[in-house]
């Protein structure tokens, strides 16, 4: 039994990263999306608390939606796998629960 | 028509107008509808000023490619604003710094101010909008 936790918001705007952080276990998988990949880049005042996180669980990051924000996907946090739609749906099937923390 | 509503500009009242982007593009239509406002605004020949701060200087991040979503890039157009003559674009240096990002990351050449000044800026305006 894991949980796939889709984040699709700015952690500089809204809290649903840190909750889904503080609530994810440890053999579940967190995948940012849409607004929330901005988390994933490293530099940011987020970066060492992804980095952290990423010890225990699995991160992974949408790469199109970096591409569309200019942001380069060479660039994230380490321990951050950046996958693409395929990538997403793989997860899907994997993993017994879908999170949206909206 | 065209020439009355045209006189009727020319001699009306020039405001100053700041347009505050608080938000990053294609999460949100708030970026878009934005810069559909600026756009609009220069047709009034006001006085236009454009902010950026928090997440929204992520819409004048340099590289957008949205081919794989489907989404049209509309990140070309901060470049286009020159031709309407609205060249008063300001950047909050705390913004771009929470950010890791630094001007050279940025599409459009802009005025990179502290956000000190940047609320002393949008309180000598006459209109201030914000998304």
């Amino acid at each position: 039994m894991s949980t796939l936790h889709t984040v699709n918001k700015s952690p500089f705007e809204r809290s649903s990263l840190q909750a889904c952080l503080g609530h994810a276990q440890a053999s579940d998988s967190v995948l940012l999306i849409e607004d929330a990949v901005m988390a994933a880049l490293s530099g940011t005042a987020f970066a060492a608390k992804l980095a952290d996180a990423g010890q225990s669980i699995k991160l992974f990051v949408l790469g199109p939606d970096l591409k569309a924000r200019g942001l380069d996907p060479a660039k994230v946090v380490n321990g951050i796998t950046v996958i693409d739609y395929d990538g997403f749906v793989d997860l899907a099937a994997e993993n017994s629960t879908i999170h949206s923390w909206l | 028509m065209g020439e009355d509503m045209e006189e009727e500009y020319e001699g009306g009242i020039v405001k100053k107008f700041m347009f505050v982007n608080r938000k990053a593009p294609y999460g949100t239509i708030y970026a878009l509808e934005v810069l559909e406002m600026v756009l609009i605004s220069a047709a009034f020949d006001q006085d236009v000023h454009i902010a950026f701060l928090d997440d929204g200087i992520y819409q004048i991040k340099k590289g957008q490619d949205t081919k794989e979503l489907g989404m049209k890039n509309f990140s070309p157009t901060y470049r286009a604003l020159e031709g309407y003559d609205i060249e008063k674009l300001f950047v909050e240096r705390e913004s771009l710094e929470e950010r890791g990002l630094t001007e050279d990351d940025l599409l459009v050449p802009v005025e990179v101010i502290s956000r000190a000044e940047m609320g002393a800026l949008m309180a000598g305006m006459d209109v201030v909008l914000t998304a």
